[in-house]
């Protein structure tokens, strides 16, 4: 960071010697643009989501009253509530945070060992865990639904895993196959390695074992890379639409994207309608994103790719 | 090296700890991630429908993938889509973060406001698009219109539907990309900047002989793993141009948006064909597992740790 500050002064000055008020009035003007398309589309939706469908038809972009809904109601969004989107929304929420501790447990553990102790194999486990970050969920999908449906004991299946549609339609089966998590353990392992080693000799010398010095000395300290695994994770899972897709049949265990999807299939030009549905499912990221913008940002920059 | 000198130091740490604390999280990974290549490899030389068991039948739907007519057009649009979205989309990205990258007032303001389509799932922002496309009464229809552009037909014509897409697409993701190279050109030394300002080379000249140069690598990461995601589109395909249940309209108008991924699904999850379908998985295995070795062997591991 300090290196970056440096440099964008050193940027600035040369910026101030030549005609600044020009430059900076450029610059503004395209960021402005930049960032209008950006959110534009966002703030359309939102405005549509409170238009009834006369108003929708009034709109003519060459009267800008109508940009605007006529009256604010929430009719749309009580439509789209008695519609499923309350539990869709549960569900979402449930199995974002479910999926999301088990990411923090996983990743600082696994993260934690592949920084800090010695093992034998210890990097070429760690490549091996690096190595399935490129594989794509599309290529695992159908045979990870096989497995799913043919899991022993689960879903009147015997222990073959025959009989029954093992976790499939459960959530079990929305869960537990989006555990694994090379991307957290990859971000925690590079923020395990920038603590000071003196902290874990102490503690060696008082003789605590590994778990303790994980426990009560290293977790205490990483509050910020957790936060951003939180928030990584968290709305990857709430976004997440493939897996739940295939994996959900009842109307009862669909995720908000599903149902999302699903509402567009049924709903095709209730635009109102559409627009409220969408902002259910992203007013909620978008909040979450504004919170804690820096961690993401930081997120990225732990990821540690070199210019 | 370094690990040998610690090691001396410290004693070996954590010897059996390790694998407790690893354990876990590489179970999970062999479950989920690992043995469903395998698996796919084995489904693929089977007919296999859910209800009966699996049946061995050799390299059958290899061939039949050869035969399939679908399958060419499938793999022709993904790499439009590929094409399409990669350069456009990672020159996008470079521009912004170059734009960004000052210490003015707002700019965390202009950070998030760029990054905010990337936070957002891709359903939604496909939907949102999809109205804003939509013929008659679109936003981008009716604002062509009142410039005195012709309207266009967006996703409801073969020629454009893609196109359509790739522009959502690029949209959609510009902000993280910008993130990415953000970190890279913070890592450019700034006495190289005066160096060449010394020199008497200006910004354009500064940004062609350091900055770009220096983001090579960088540059070479993004479009890797920009490519391997383009090679997977599947929810933009799903919530603008198809019907569901209605096989003519699975990656309309007339094929023209029809993916790799869009056909693998609807095979596996709507006809039940899961043995076909693992016959493509793997297939798209293996392209996506010789990207990455291209790119291990230009990056370097070094890259990555």
């Amino acid at each position: 960071m300090a290196v970056a500050r440096t440099e964008t002064v050193s940027t600035l000055r040369s910026e101030g010697r030549r005609w600044p008020i020009i430059r900076r009035t450029i610059l503004y003007v395209s960021m402005s643009t930049i960032g209008f398309i950006a959110v534009f589309p966002f703030v359309w939706s939102f405005l549509g989501s409170f238009k009834t469908s006369e108003d929708l038809f009034d709109f003519a972009i060459n009267d800008p009253s109508t940009y605007l809904p006529v009256v604010w109601k929430f009719d749309n969004y009580t439509t789209v509530w008695a519609l499923n989107f309350g539990r869709f929304f549960l569900n979402s929420a449930f199995v974002s945070a479910a999926i999301t501790l088990a990411h923090l447990t996983l990743a600082s553990t696994a993260g934690y060992a592949f920084a800090r102790l010695e093992f034998r194999g210890r990097d070429v486990l760690f490549v091996a865990v690096i190595a399935t970050l490129m594989v794509p969920f599309q290529v695992t999908m159908v045979p990870l639904f096989i497995m799913i449906k043919n899991f022993p004991f689960f879903g009147g299946n015997n222990w073959q895993g025959a009989g029954g549609f093992g976790m499939v339609n459960t959530y079990w089966g929305l869960i537990i196959p989006m555990f694994p998590t090379a991307y957290g353990t990859f971000l925690l392992r590079q923020f395990f390695q920038t603590l000071p080693k003196e902290l874990e000799d102490a503690a060696r010398i008082d003789g605590a074992s590994e778990f303790r010095i994980f426990w009560n000395v290293m977790l205490p300290l990483s509050g910020a890379a957790l936060a951003v695994l939180t928030v990584f994770s968290f709305q990857f899972i709430w976004n997440d639409f493939v897996w739940p897709f295939i994996i959900t049949k009842s109307e009862e265990l669909k995720t908000i994207q599903v149902g999302l999807a699903n509402f567009r299939q049924e709903f095709t030009t209730d635009w109102g309608l559409l627009m409220a549905a969408t902002m259910v499912a992203t007013l909620p990221v978008l909040f979450l994103f504004l919170m804690t913008q820096r961690y993401f940002v930081q997120g990225i920059a732990l990821s540690g790719i070199k210019g | 090296m370094k690990t040998r000198s610690r090691r001396r130091r410290f004693g070996n740490r954590g010897g059996l700890a390790g694998y407790f604390f690893v354990a876990p999280s590489l179970i999970f990974l062999a479950v989920f991630v690992i043995l469903p290549i395998m698996a796919a490899l084995y489904y693929s030389f089977t007919f296999y429908d859910l209800m009966r068991e699996p049946r061995f039948i050799g390299l059958d739907n290899y061939t039949k993938l050869l035969d399939d007519l679908r399958y060419p057009r499938a793999i022709t649009n993904t790499l439009y889509f590929a094409f399409g979205t990669v350069p456009a989309g990672v020159v996008t990205s470079l521009g912004l973060a170059v734009l960004i990258n000052r210490s003015i007032r707002g700019i965390y303001t202009f950070r998030a406001l760029f990054y905010m389509p990337v936070v957002s799932s891709f359903v939604a922002v496909s939907l949102i698009w999809l109205w804003m496309y939509e013929p008659q009464f679109g936003l981008l229809n009716t604002t062509f219109e009142a410039m005195g552009l012709p309207r266009l037909k967006w996703l409801r014509a073969a020629n454009t539907a893609m196109l359509s897409i790739i522009i959502l697409s690029i949209w959609k993701n510009m902000g993280l990309n910008m993130v990415i190279y953000l970190a890279g050109l913070q890592g450019i030394p700034p006495h190289l900047y005066e160096a060449a300002e010394i020199d008497g080379a200006g910004g354009w000249q500064r940004f062609w002989r350091v900055t770009f140069p220096l983001l090579a690598p960088t540059t070479f990461f993004v479009v890797i793993v920009y490519f391997i995601g383009a090679l997977q589109m599947f929810v933009q395909v799903w919530i603008m141009t198809t019907q569901a249940g209605n096989n003519a309209l699975t990656g309309g108008p007339l094929d023209s948006t029809i993916t790799v991924v869009v056909l693998l699904y609807s095979n596996a999850f709507e006809y039940l064909k899961m043995g076909y379908a693992a016959a493509m998985s793997f297939v798209l295995f293996v392209i996506i597992a010789l990207i990455t070795v291209i790119n291990v062997k230009v990056l370097g591991y070094d890259s990555f740790s």
